[in-house]
């Protein structure tokens, strides 16, 4: 599938076609009067972001996003541009050990949130010794880091850390869906770490800090890198659009908006694991896209297949972007007919996936496509019936193939600086 | 091998040159001084004048009447080297000197220009002591200095078992010997890199040959065994030619300038070896002996941990206790790919999969990460 327009549709979208605020970038055209706009705009509806507790102005200034709160940043928050997600595996046998590096994290990626180097930073040490940070992100401004981690199935494993009582019943293995290709080396892990930053910079360093620190006690087992969001969670700004050149995300959950984040996001208390009160689960899919193939498609074949134009991304006869689509225009096998959550009882996800381009494929195709990343309350009742609908019949995955997949479930978030990532889970 | 780099030894061997001790063969003002101190070396004895002589520049006037060639040296108590004279022939005279600062010395002969040599201990007087260090510091750099020159003694006979094999036209027993013959050499690997000229010549991999040099080495004759299956002429002035080369090295390794730290990020930069070279199949391409080059390069990283380890786990006693965790998980591994664990007969490593790759990869880099926190721990 591809999310684009997944969770996009979403049910309870009506207001939006006529007082919706116009984007900033229409806003900048309109010169002066216009700017005083796009002031107020930036100012108020483009992103107070939730991230714990607090509402934090997610402007593009390379501020900081706090990292602690009662939810994981990284989430609600503002999709970043740029991505350096890594699944790990759990080498150590030793439940004290994989709980101090938790710790570690914890410490480093507070640190790394805040712009600051991690351990006692990069140079001014011992000259014989390598430095506790590798540098590279001096003088970098924090550009909305977030750290999110999650913990896999497998860590739940009878024999491994006694975790096996409290593994909730959405952290399950994920169904063989129809037209999967699975490779193993880029799918499962014990445990994910997402970082997100305006600079990819940052965001590498990020992962490539946090893996150094875990050496010995985890290894990584697969990671990618991403750029150009898919999908955002502030539907103020311009919808971003995936490689096949289509908008993504146009009715996504909006970080602003905690009803819907409750109802289909956050984990609650009563949903079974206490730990888990507060967090989330995500889904991390490598959907290969076949670019070139895509790229020969006629443009009128290309639209039936989402079911929205490509300028505009309005709906099949509709004018504009957000006007509410009527599912019984587009073709049945239509991608985001299929999506839609009409089709798959309401089922809505909260959708930060980016594009990604790998160079080419050694046949000289462009190793392209989207890495999708969606969080839910429920996988059972969110990605999974979802992807079985567009698995089982969208006309896109004529090019497009799910190459990668894994499932974690995020823990609520760090509260302050006595916590760390899984306290709830392993005390 | 890796491209040329300048490694911690030669690092540390260039700034202790400068810091610590000026030596110099000849100098033309130090002919026939009063305070010189007269070495009488004899095939059995190595006699001065005095033991014990004012800091600065110090003369020594030797005489060679023994019947073999030797060589002179001032050593640190740790058997670094202050200043050496080397082919001091039978019956003739040789000067040496050095700046040398307060403390304690030994001056050796080695008749014969082999072994540790007939030690005479002297003192330098006066202010300007050089750095001292702990007496522990000094062991474990004296042992691991034995080590490597031990490595290199014994790899000299089993890489001659090779080249007689190579220059018979034997393919198999040449075969048979060939990663025996690299043990010593890939334990003691940052040393021996250390003598720039050495590493090309003898471990070179065809992609590291510039334009206009010629390949020598053990590789050049591993591709001709495995590949070409062929043992010709050249191959066989090859093997000459190898014999030679580490011929130096065993003669040049125990003079290499070696301290606390070096061992320590000598050991670091095996494991290095092993991620860049060995874990990828690189370094024996065409005979996929990796496994044996794997063992040796942890062996020898593991005998400096070992050898520090007085120093390190007075220091860092949580460090210590991981390495030796890590180290023991790494060779447990290892041993996965060997029938008994006397052997060097490992698993081919084109017979080893992705995923056992992987796991080398994961276990390697637990390692080399606290190990490169050693030098540290020795330092503090």
């Amino acid at each position: 599938m591809s999310e684009e327009t997944q969770v996009a549709e979403e049910t309870q979208v009506t207001a939006e076609t006529g007082g919706r605020a116009p984007s900033r970038r229409s806003l900048l055209g309109w010169g002066g009067a216009g700017l005083a706009l796009g002031a107020a705009a930036a100012g108020g509806a483009v992103a107070a972001v939730r991230t714990g507790d607090q509402a934090v102005p997610a402007a593009d200034s390379g501020a900081a996003i706090p990292f602690h709160g009662t939810h994981q940043a990284g989430i609600a928050s503002a999709v970043q541009d740029r991505l350096h997600f890594a699944a790990f595996d759990v080498k150590t046998k030793d439940r004290a050990e994989l709980v101090q590096l938790l710790k570690d994290w914890t410490r480093a990626a507070e640190r790394m949130a805040a712009g600051h180097a991690v351990g006692e930073g990069a140079f001014g040490g011992l000259e014989e010794a390598p430095p506790d940070d590798t540098g590279e992100a001096l003088g970098l401004k924090p550009s909305r880091l977030t750290l999110t981690i999650g913990f896999g199935p497998s860590l739940f494993a009878k024999g491994r850390f006694g975790l096996e009582g409290k593994r909730p019943g959405a952290l399950l293995e994920l169904p063989a869906f129809p037209g999967d290709n699975l490779d193993p080396a880029r799918s499962g892990g014990d445990l994910c770490v997402q970082a997100c930053a305006d600079d990819p910079q940052v965001a590498v360093h990020a992962i490539r800090n946090l893996a150094r620190i875990g050496f010995g006690k985890v290894a990584v087992r697969w990671s990618q890198l991403g750029f150009g969001k898919t999908s955002s969670t502030t539907p103020e700004a311009q919808t971003p659009r995936n490689m096949m050149g289509f908008k993504d995300g146009t009715r996504n959950i909006a970080g602003t908006d905690n009803a819907a984040l409750d109802r289909h996001v956050w984990v609650a208390s009563k949903d079974g694991a206490g730990w888990l009160a507060g967090g989330s689960y995500l889904v991390a899919r490598r959907i290969r896209m076949n670019i070139e193939t895509w790229d020969r498609t006629p443009l009128k074949e290309q639209e039936d297949i989402f079911g929205r134009d490509k300028g505009e991304g309005a709906p099949v006869g509709k004018a504009k972007e957000r006007d509410e689509p009527f599912l019984k225009a587009m073709l049945p096998t239509a991608h985001v007919r299929l999506a839609h959550p009409d089709t798959n009882d309401g089922a809505k996800l909260l959708r930060r996936g980016y594009s990604f381009t790998d160079g080419t494929d050694g046949l000289g195709r462009l190793d392209a496509g989207l890495f999708f990343l969606a969080y839910q309350r429920d996988v059972r009742t969110g990605f999974i019936p979802v992807q079985n609908s567009l698995a089982r019949a969208d006309v896109l995955n004529e090019y497009i193939q799910h190459v990668g997949s894994a499932l974690f479930a995020v823990p609520p978030g760090v509260r302050d600086k006595d916590d760390w990532w899984g306290r709830a889970l392993f005390s | 091998m890796r491209a040329v780099r300048l490694s911690v030894v030669t690092a540390a061997a260039t700034a202790a040159a400068l810091t610590a001790v000026t030596g110099c063969a000849e100098k033309s003002d130090a002919k026939g001084s009063a305070g010189a101190v007269q070495v009488t070396a004899k095939d059995d004895a190595c006699e001065v004048s005095k033991k014990e002589f004012p800091a600065g520049h110090v003369q020594l006037d030797i005489e060679n009447k023994g019947s073999k060639v030797t060589e002179v040296y001032i050593l640190f108590p740790d058997d670094r080297i202050v200043s050496e004279r080397e082919n001091i022939g039978p019956g003739t005279k040789q000067k040496l000197t050095a700046e040398v600062k307060a403390g304690d010395y030994e001056i050796a002969c080695k008749p014969g220009m082999k072994g540790d040599g007939i030690r005479q201990k002297v003192t330098v007087t006066g202010a300007g002591k050089a750095a001292k260090r702990s007496p522990e510091m000094d062991a474990a750099v004296a042992a691991y200095r034995k080590y490597v020159q031990t490595q290199a003694d014994e790899t000299l006979p089993k890489a001659q078992v090779f080249a007689d094999a190579v220059k018979a036209g034997d393919i198999e027993a040449a075969k048979k010997a060939y990663a025996d013959s690299r043990i010593g050499w890939e334990r003691t690997e940052p040393v021996a890199e250390s003598f720039g000229d050495i590493d090309p010549k003898v471990d070179l991999r065809e992609d590291g040959v510039e334009k206009g040099q010629k390949w020598t080495g053990w590789h050049t004759l591993e591709k001709a065994l495995w590949q070409d299956k062929k043992l010709g002429a050249e191959e066989k002035a090859l093997a000459d030619t190898l014999i030679k080369d580490l011929t130096v090295w065993q003669k040049k390794v125990g003079t290499a300038e070696i301290s606390p730290t070096s061992v320590a990020n000598g050991a670091k930069e095996l494991l290095d070896e092993v991620a860049t070279g060995k874990v990828t199949g690189e370094e024996e391409r065409y005979s996929h002996t990796d496994l044996v080059d794997f063992k040796a390069n942890v062996e020898g990283a593991q005998m400096s941990h070992e050898l520090l380890k007085p120093v390190a786990s007075k220091n860092d006693p949580k460090l210590v206790a991981e390495l030796d965790k890590q180290f023991a998980a790494l060779n447990t591994l290892l041993d996965k790919y060997r029938k008994d664990t006397s052997s060097y007969e490992f698993t081919s490593y084109d017979k080893v999969g992705k995923a056992e790759r992987k796991e080398l990869s994961d276990a390697v880099n637990a390692l080399a990460e606290p190990l490169s926190k050693l030098a540290a721990a020795v330092t503090k």
